[in-house]
């Protein structure tokens, strides 16, 4: 094997790094791809986007040899190839980064570098050379990670770079990154384009696959927007703007921003006092916040995913235990054992749009009826004698299938057909028709298409109209900043200050979310300086 | 989306496994140097053809329906409750408790008192399993089987020290006074006479646990509890958010599950030995699991299921019976079946899948 880092940068107005002929894919009656074709030229950023279910994981997965396509080919660098599984990619030049990471916990950074690499039967030599290698792609790139430690001690970031040299030890000349800032902080996202436009100035190839309009708009050349299994575009990406691609994306025009009147904050619904959460491994999560929201008002917390927010909302939806005092409407709630449960939480008025509707919000092997009622079902409503009355549930779930425009409207298809914007309909109106005094909304538009997003923000602000109290989870930042009256930053089971929206930045925000509050001390300077530029950078209208 | 119609999925799956095991029990018996063709006929006349038949046939199923029952509401809340056995041992216990020392008028009300000590007996004798899986975590898997051979120990241990008349040598209890012997298929379809249902042990316990069945049905698909039970079976996240306790869930579910595999007691001692013996679930507890598996945890599954075993087991006594075939190849012949419709599901139905999509590809 070379080294990898000594490879020439291809001579400009060579073949595409990656060519797409007519790739179409179906699983079933689903045609997940549409006679796809694209071209991406060597030493560039060629971003995908488009909104969940529109074909993106399902290309690149061919492209990465999960599937096969039923017709259409690809070449690499001019020559036709023919990709059966990973190790045909990998062999071709190509890497994968996963939103998800394929790491080994508790493997040393090293290690996980080397598995499925390794040569011959000791794993030292491998070892010498992978530390070897790591060392000159670290200095090249700015990609720094201590080659023994343990990936569970990372951050998330660091874990994301350890994917990236995965691929880059393998000498992957294409890397294809899916949606890799979902669990970054700004600073890390920026980190992460520095990197991306490193490698693009070594001439690797990168495609980036993204719902965040932001993001294309920052860092790629060249972009090309999927809808429903189909390529409708492909610009340039100085050519276009953020409302084009929404328009593009979505097939019609989309309001980006959120409509709402200014709050008119009433009494406090709810009053948090010195909660502190730990979980089952004996952490504390959560270490003693504190916070009021009153009616009408909404209740924004931000922060990088894992700081206590999850924590927090389970404890208040009774989910997990806590100690800490909470009043709800002046009555004070327990934290653990009897009367701590979610059945009394929605007693006292509680509604939970949960952050993972798939593992909490719906049983997803249940009907669309059934979920309709769930967590509800004990109401005397639903019952007739010692049955359930499943023909009102029934007619109840078409009514708000059919006031929520959840497609298809059939009460009957299971919670796992819907797609995720259309799934997390089906939770928001059960929670929001039952106009609880106050709704925890967790996530509310992870992995939901642009046009359902609207709606849904449109529907939490209308709650909080008539008066009720919203307290909204969200990493994405955009969203906190469009649909609060008043954010609170996490970070590390604390609250690092509140803050009203129209008077902070992102900036400021990125900055509480890392942790940094006041003065910034000397090795807090680099990371400052760090979302100093992405602000700069970042100056794109929000992306919704 | 689903993938294939039900029809499929409940009707062509199980019926290309039989067919398989079939195919491959007729290669076995070929192999020993009888005739399949012949050795299925014997099977069947014995089993179907007659009324006696018919009557071991229902007998088993019986015994086979509450089994299959058990295990498919534990199921539902994603236990996998295989002590149907011990439980069902207990459940023999207490029926023969109920009928040695209670004084019952006539069997209808004896009936009714030996359902609800079998019930019990079988629940509490879940109870221990479960409240220690709910509590402690310990794998219900490991603790149910480990109550089984407890259940075993104890009743011979009952049998032989307290329960045997003085003087017996064999460890069963005396004969149940005659107010409590229940009337089997002979006594009900041909007033006690005649050739019909003749010496067959099938008594009225199988209308029980037909409407057993229809309980169940209710129980998980029309009241709050079964649909907190699927809750917790799908996704005990899931539960936790909706205020659903999983504690009280697999203590519930565990104990209906119980009380369903006692309810078995009711047919082998109430209905047919008339006293308690050893080995009373006679495996069945085991069988449940397969008939549950076949049965998709659906109480209509479970009921053909059963029949299905029951056949089995009457036709493979037969065959012990009247020809060279070992019994022990009977055993391979109910193993193929459990083999292939409980733990190769997938091997059948992966190709039919496939088979599917692309028919629907081209349609």
């Amino acid at each position: 094997m070379t080294e990898p880092a000594n490879r020439p940068a291809p001579a400009p107005g060579a073949h595409p790094a990656i060519e797409l002929k007519g790739i179409s894919k179906a699983f079933g009656p689903v045609q997940a791809n549409k006679d796809i074709s694209i071209r991406v030229m060597p030493g560039t950023i060629h971003g995908i986007i488009g909104e969940n279910g529109a074909g993106k994981s399902t290309l690149m997965s061919i492209l990465y040899g999960f599937y096969k396509a039923d017709a259409g080919e690809i070449f690499i660098n001019g020559t036709k190839t023919t990709i059966n599984d990973s190790q045909d990619a990998i062999a071709a030049g190509i890497g994968m980064v996963f939103q998800h990471f394929k790491l080994v916990e508790n493997f040393s950074v090293v290690e996980n570098i080397i598995l499925g690499a390794e040569e011959g039967a000791s794993l030292q030599p491998s070892i010498r050379k992978a530390r070897k290698s790591l060392k000159s792609l670290a200095d090249e790139y700015e990609m720094h990670v201590d080659p023994d430690a343990l990936i569970e001690h990372l951050s998330v970031g660091h874990q994301q770079r350890v994917e990236i040299l995965k691929a880059l030890y393998r000498e992957a000349n294409i890397l294809i990154l899916d949606e890799p800032t979902g669990v970054l902080t700004p600073a890390e996202a920026d980190h992460l384009f520095r990197i991306l436009d490193n490698l693009r100035r070594e001439g690797k190839t990168i495609i980036l696959i993204t719902h965040k309009l932001r993001e294309i708009m920052e860092i790629t050349d060249t972009v090309s927007v999927m809808r429903r299994g189909e390529m409708t575009a492909t610009v340039k990406t100085s050519e276009t703007n953020p409302e084009e691609l929404a328009e593009l994306m979505v097939g019609r025009k989309v309001l980006l921003r959120v409509d709402k009147k200014p709050a008119t904050p009433g009494d406090v619904v709810l009053s948090v006092k010195d909660l502190r959460v730990t979980d089952a491994k004996g952490v504390e999560r959560v270490k003693g916040i504190s916070f009021d929201i009153r009616a009408g008002e909404i209740l924004g917390l931000a922060g990088v995913a894992g700081n206590g927010q999850s924590e927090l909302m389970h404890v208040l939806g009774g989910i997990m235990d806590g100690t800490g005092e909470i009043t709800m409407l002046g009555q004070p709630l327990p934290l653990s054992g009897k009367g701590s449960d979610g059945a009394a939480r929605r007693k006292a008025s509680i509604g939970n749009v949960p952050e993972d509707r798939q593992r909490e919000g719906l049983i997803m092997e249940f009907t669309a009826w059934e979920n309709t009622v769930f967590g509800y079902h004990r109401d005397p409503q639903w019952q007739s004698g010692a049955l359930m009355n499943n023909a009102a549930i029934q007619k109840e779930a078409a009514g708000k299938m059919e006031r929520f425009d959840v497609r298809p409207p059939d009460p009957n298809l299971k919670a796992k057909s819907f797609s995720g914007g259309n799934q997390q309909k089906i939770v928001l109106a059960r929670e929001i028709e039952k106009y609880p005094d106050l709704l925890l909304v967790g996530q509310p538009t992870r992995g939901v298409d642009i046009g359902a997003i609207e709606f849904i923000h449109q529907e939490i602000v209308r709650l909080r109209d008539q008066g009720k109290a919203i307290l909204l989870v969200s990493v994405e930042l955009d969203e906190i900043m469009s649909l609060s009256d008043r954010i609170a930053v996490m970070f590390d089971g604390q609250v690092m200050g509140f803050r009203d929206p129209s008077e902070t930045d992102e900036r400021e925000l990125g900055l509480l979310m890392a942790g940094i509050s006041g003065e910034p001390d000397k090795d807090d300077f680099k990371a400052v300086e760090e979302n100093i530029t992405a602000v700069e950078q970042g100056e794109a209208p929000h992306n919704g | 989306m689903d993938r294939m119609p039900v029809w499929a999925d409940v009707v062509l799956i199980p019926l290309i496994s039989l067919l398989l095991a079939a195919a491959l029990s007729a290669v076995a018996i070929w192999a020993i140097g009888e005739n399949p063709w012949d050795a299925f006929s014997l099977m069947v006349d014995g089993a179907l053809m007659r009324s006696s038949g018919w009557g071991y046939t229902l007998y088993y199923a019986t015994n086979f329906i509450f089994c299959g029952l058990a295990v498919s509401v534990a199921f539902h809340a994603k236990l996998f409750n295989i002590g149907g056995e011990g439980q069902a041992v207990i459940g023999s216990l207490g029926v023969a408790l109920c009928c040695l020392y209670i004084p019952w008028p006539h069997w209808t009300i004896a009936l009714l008192g030996s359902t609800v000590f079998a019930a019990l007996f079988g629940a509490l004798w879940a109870l221990i399993p479960a409240y220690l899986q709910a509590a402690r975590g310990s794998h219900i898997v490991i603790t149910t089987i480990m109550f089984n051979f407890i259940a075993a120990a104890l009743l011979n241990y009952v049998l032989v020290n307290h329960l045997r008349p003085v003087g017996a040598m064999e460890p069963a209890s005396a004969t149940f006074p005659a107010a409590t012997h229940l009337p089997d298929f002979r006594d009900i379809f041909a007033g006690g006479e005649g050739v019909l249902f003749r010496g067959s042990p099938a008594n009225v316990t199988f209308f029980v646990a037909l409407a057993a069945c229809v309980l169940v049905w209710l129980l998980i698909w029309r009241t709050k509890l079964g649909y907190e039970i699927r809750s917790q079976g799908y996704s005990e996240s899931g539960a936790k958010y909706a205020g659903i306790s999983p504690f009280r869930i697999i203590i519930v579910a565990m104990l209906i599950s119980g009380g369903l595999a006692g309810l078995m007691g009711i047919n082998v001692t109430q209905g047919e030995a008339e006293r308690l013996i050893l080995n009373s679930a006679e495996g069945a507890g085991f069988i449940g699991i397969a008939v549950a598996l076949m049965g998709r945890n659906h109480p209509f599954g479970v009921l053909l299921a059963s029949i299905l075993f029951g056949f089995l087991y009457q036709g493979g006594a037969e065959l012990a019976m009247w020809t060279s075939i070992p019994r022990e190849l009977i055993v391979v012949i109910q193993a193929l079946v459990i083999l292939f419709t409980g733990a190769l599901d997938n091997m059948v139905r992966w190709p039919l899948e496939r088979v599917f999509m692309a028919m629907r590809k081209e349609g």
